[in-house]
């Protein structure tokens, strides 16, 4: 079958194939490195001959978020891609769409920080992604792919995650993954929803003179106190279910381990490289790897720490995700933070090194 | 098996599309493949740089500090790359422009005039085909005929008569490459 051919592409196609094959009515974006193959593989895939998907190069990051508001709105499958400083422009359009519980899909392909920075790997954006910098209490589900595959099938699962819960949701991703080919298989072809079957299944869109219900009014405004409290609380009551049951991580090696290292992205398959090479010389040590960076996997890695001697966060950055791991363990074992910045990515023997120097001492 | 190889070399003389056919080929025999590129403003004149792996179990890390084998097409490439071969590794490299050659004595070293061979052969483009050709010879990573449908699949159908051309290049390197003399 055509559609479970195994090929050899870049992450950054492979999020562009797929968002094709999983009925995605709408791309809005705007270039720029290490992420403008998502928007040249859509031009030249001409998907609007073919599935109907609508391709917009925005005339900038701004126009892209806000007209994700407005397809998501409608009740479209709608995403944009940029990279870091590109996604810095978008954080308004985040906060308004989560306030008006609009669903929609950013990518976000990273490159070191802060301001233009350089246009090499890094995970500078945790902070970003994960905390926002839109305003009021907000939270935007975010899946952090560490592989080609992971691009191809995330696509698919943020933008089921958006609409569930009626919020952005983000991929995660950065230079080394974003560029990097390797072998993938792409989801088999889902077709775009119909009108009646957005109608039936997004009864709150924006789908114009609609028999049988009130107007629906999309926004994020209430000026009555009151009300806007409500509808703050309904929002928490939502991310707590989401805490509750989106958590995705995954473990290797974590059974017998003495020490853990917790990674994600591009950041967990340099970690796997260095676990490997320390096993071989007798450190029992594990990996977990949030899927989820928000629902944040704390529980698990609570757990964890009882059983270990210490453990390593491990991220492309100065050290922000150890900040979520630190609140998790509440102090029951040593937590170190190693990484790099500027797009210098850290080499397998740099990590082993720096787990035996900060937590085998 | 894993093969960790590291190709470096002038951007345009084909870097990038030689560890892309490689990982194609490699993909045809089942393997597991990783194509990491040197992204940047590379260009014409500049360096570039792919890290290929190719192995018979999953692949973790894409980026690497050192490597089974570097294939080295200029002087700067060889300067970087060549104190990163592990010790019993191979280095191949084309001496056209090299003022200062190898000096590692616990790898093995090849030379491969593909430069040279390119242009006795009217073939310019095919000079990065002969460095592959030479690659294979001493590691067989991959199978020729896997090498030429890799060839099919990478290049565009209109370019699928100089196919012929390239295996020419290919078999070039083969006969060719020779351990350095020292």
């Amino acid at each position: 079958m055509e559609q479970q051919e195994i090929t050899l592409m870049k992450g950054n196609e492979a999020i562009a194939h797929a968002a094709i094959r999983c009925g995605c009515d709408g791309y809005f974006g705007y270039p720029i490195t290490p992420q403008s193959e998502i928007l040249e593989t859509l031009t030249k895939l001409k998907p609007w001959e073919t599935t109907g998907m609508v391709v917009v190069q925005a005339e900038s990051e701004t126009a892209s978020i806000n007209m994700l508001y407005g397809g998501g709105g409608t009740g479209k499958r709608v995403m944009t891609s940029s990279s870091s400083p590109g996604v810095a422009l978008m954080q308004e359009g985040f906060a308004y769409m989560a306030g008006a519980e609009i669903p929609g899909l950013i990518v976000n392909v990273q490159r070191g920080g802060p301001g233009l920075g350089t246009i090499q790997p890094s995970q500078g954006d945790y902070f970003q992604a994960t905390r926002g910098g839109g305003n009021g209490d907000y939270e935007v589900i975010v899946l952090a792919p560490s592989s080609v595959q992971e691009m191809a099938d995330f696509v698919d699962l943020a933008f089921e995650l958006s609409f569930r819960w009626r919020t952005p949701a983000m991929i995660l991703s950065d230079g080394v993954i974003g560029q990097m080919m390797e072998k993938v298989v792409l989801p088999p072809f889902k077709a775009r929803r119909t009108d009646e079957e957005v109608i039936s299944q997004c009864p709150w869109a924006s789908t114009g003179r609609t028999p049988g219900r009130q107007r629906n009014v999309i926004t994020s405004l209430e000026l009555d106190p009151a009300v806007m409290e409500r509808h703050n609380l309904h929002l928490q009551e939502k991310y707590a279910k989401i805490r509750a049951s989106e958590v995705r991580y995954e473990e290797s090696l974590t059974d017998d381990a003495e020490y853990l290292i917790v990674a994600f992205g591009s950041a967990a398959r340099i970690a796997q490289k260095a676990i490997s090479e320390m096993r071989r010389e007798g450190i029992r040590v594990g990996l977990l790897r949030p899927i989820t960076l928000w629902p944040f996997p704390a529980e698990r890695i609570a757990q964890l720490a009882d059983g270990v001697k210490g453990i390593l966060s491990f991220e492309i950055n100065a050290g922000q995700m150890v900040q979520d791991i630190r609140i998790a363990v509440e102090g029951r074992t040593p937590v170190a933070h190693y990484g790099k910045m500027g797009g210098i990515v850290p080499t397998p023997e740099e990590v082993a090194s720096s787990l035996k120097s900060l937590l085998m001492r | 098996m894993t093969q960790e190889i590291i190709i470096a070399g002038f951007g345009g003389q084909g870097v990038l599309s030689m560890g892309k056919i490689l990982a194609y080929s490699a993909l045809m025999e089942g393997k597991e493949v990783s194509w990491m590129p040197a992204y940047g403003p590379e260009q014409r004149g500049g360096t570039a740089n792919v890290t290929v792996i190719v192995s018979d179990e999953p692949i973790s890390s894409p980026i690497l500090s050192t490597y089974d084998t570097a294939v080295i097409l200029n002087q700067p490439s060889l300067e970087r790359f060549e104190p990163l071969i592990k010790p019993g590794g191979t280095l191949i490299y084309d001496g056209y422009g090299i003022t200062l050659p190898p000096t590692r004595t616990d790898i093995n070293i090849y030379e491969i005039d593909a430069m040279d061979a390119a242009a006795e052969m009217g073939n310019p483009k095919g000079f990065n085909m002969i460095v592959l050709g030479g690659l294979l010879k001493i590691h067989p990573v991959v199978q020729l005929e896997n090498v030429l449908k890799g060839l099919r699949k990478t290049l565009p159908e209109r370019h699928h008569h100089l196919i012929p051309a390239n295996e020419e290049a290919l078999r070039k390197g083969m006969e060719i490459i020779h351990a350095d003399k020292q």
